[in-house]
């Protein structure tokens, strides 16, 4: 009992130790696994950390999280993909106010024997619809995320409701966009994926880009800042400063000099505002 | 087998360079677990010994949910532990959330319940052999308690290392609570989940040999421990 009592009591020490050990200014930034597991995040960080002193944590989760991390005031700051939960999260007054930063476009990525024949194909609806006519193996995200509603986008222009085929040829894995590659790549199936993932997905022998360049495929990225009306302990001030950096000179630069294997994966946006409605 | 061996030269390469970030990863998961595991032992043995020996009304239970509790999910665990420290939630003012403090609450819940019904199973054991000279010698439960602790320590370490490598080998709940946070809330766990969702796959299992390494070496440190505490007892 007396050991035991101890090592509580060091065990609580070190927590409190732990505690007293965070000194730097910090601010939370919810974001989407894309962009993190790109390396994105680990190539320009480090430059606005070192301008001006302010760390960034970064909690990757699918979109569908990172905008409720956000709404129950866990995260600071926001950067997503998905357009119209982004401007819901804006409409609710959840944020107060969204910046474009910048783009990457989706590709429909499949084995390279192609047995839907889709390559090649600039109609990236159209190609899905053909996937779902032959029935050839098709992943899916299926967690909420920006990719997940994108994909859902393009079966609805398709003319095609997938999920009734779920558990056949039509695969949700419920899983990041690095996992549902994973999957595609021993089954092997077609899946849309963002190209910044694509380019640092390590393993991908088994799969190949069958289908690119639809401008429906073009994903756009939105900054959204937290509202501290609804959020009292947000940090806005560090999120603001982090979303003038992002969208100024020096955030810009490092976005457009972010390459992976010598591509680009990221384009820039100019940086177009939008404010939350006026409190009523 | 490309990958396996891929995996093994990347394991070996992360510990032959000292990586410094590999250090930091494995510092802070011993010590997270670590501390959830003084806390679980602090809670679960007299809990377990209590249960063993005092007889209540709805003991039974209080045991049959101590056991249920065991099949808990980890995801389930960070689900519960981040509703009450999300700045919505309860505990939100706190400011625990996506902190090192955060996984170790989870983690204490996580093991807490296999420490007390393993503790349980143990007093009870030495209680049906002692019990009546302990009830000879006038020891309420109070003092009970502490002596069958003590005379169960041998046992009880192997619970304690059961309750720790549940501990450091689970990834659901301190991904919810800590949310993977590079040089803040990255454990070796959470990094093998982000590897492998970068399609990393060799430096993910290097990190999950790493991992089976450590649980190995404190495995042996504890069987070390134990050792030295029977020689001195006999």
């Amino acid at each position: 009992m007396r050991h035991t009592g101890r090592s509580l009591a060091l065990a609580l020490l070190g927590l409190a130790s732990a505690a007293l050990a965070e000194e730097r200014p910090f601010l939370t930034l919810a974001s989407t696994t894309s962009t993190n597991d790109s390396g994105l995040f680990e190539a320009i960080l480090p430059r606005f950390t070192a301008e001006t002193g302010i760390e960034v944590r970064v909690v990757a989760v699918g979109t569908g999280q990172a905008l409720e991390l956000g709404r129950r005031g866990d995260a600071d700051a926001v950067l997503v993909h998905d357009r119209a939960s982004e401007d819901a999260f804006l409409a609710e007054a959840h944020a107060l106010f969204r910046r474009d930063v910048m783009y990457n476009d989706f590709v429909i990525v499949g084995p390279p024997a192609d047995p839907a024949g889709v390559r090649g194909m600039r109609d990236a609806a159209r190609a899905l619809a053909r996937i779902a006519a032959r029935e050839a193996a098709f992943v899916s995200r299926g967690d909420d995320s920006g990719t997940h509603q994108a994909e859902l986008r393009l079966w609805r222009a398709a003319g095609v409701d997938p999920r009734g085929a779920s558990g056949r040829w039509y695969r949700e894995v419920g899983s990041g966009m690095g996992a549902a590659l994973n999957v595609a790549n021993e089954l092997p199936a077609y899946v849309l994926s963002d190209r910044a993932t694509w380019l640092a997905y390590e393993k991908r022998e088994a799969l190949a880009v069958l289908v690119e360049g639809d401008p429906v495929l073009r994903n756009p990225y939105g900054l959204l800042i937290v509202d501290p009306a609804r959020h009292p302990h947000t940090k806005t001030e560090l999120a603001t400063r982090f979303a003038d950096w992002l969208t100024g000179p020096e955030g810009r630069a490092a976005i457009a000099a972010f390459r992976i294997g010598g591509e680009s994966p990221f384009f820039l946006l100019p940086p177009r505002e939008a404010r939350r409605p006026p409190p009523r | 087998m490309a990958d396996l061996g891929e995996a093994f030269a990347t394991a070996f390469r992360l510990l032959a360079t000292g990586d410094a970030e590999l250090f930091e990863i494995v510092r802070l998961s011993l010590a997270v677990s670590g501390s959830a595991l003084a806390l679980a032992a602090g809670l679960g043995l007299p809990l377990g010994a209590a249960l063993a020996i005092v007889r209540f009304p709805g003991r039974r239970a209080v045991v049959a949910l101590s056991n249920a509790l065991l099949g808990l999910p980890a995801v389930v665990v960070g689900l519960l532990v981040y509703l009450l420290l999300s700045r919505s939630g309860p505990l939100g003012a706190l400011a625990l959330l996506f902190t090192p403090q955060a996984m170790v609450i989870a983690q204490t819940v996580l093991i807490t319940p296999l420490v007390v019904a393993l503790t349980r199973q143990v007093i009870e054991e030495l209680h049906a052999e002692y019990g009546d000279q302990l009830r000879a010698l006038g020891a309420g439960p109070l003092r009970a308690v502490p002596t069958l602790l003590y005379e169960g320590r041998l046992a009880l370490a192997t619970v304690l290392l059961a309750g720790f490598g549940r501990a450091i080998a689970e990834v659901g709940s301190v991904l919810i609570v800590g949310g993977n946070i590079a040089h803040v809330t990255r454990l070796m766990t959470t990094a093998i989940a982000l590897e492998t969702s970068r399609g990393e796959l060799a430096l993910a299992l290097g990190l999950g040999i790493l991992l089976l390494g450590l649980s190995f070496a404190v495995s042996v440190a504890a069987e070390g421990v134990r050792e030295v505490a029977r020689r001195a007892g006999a």
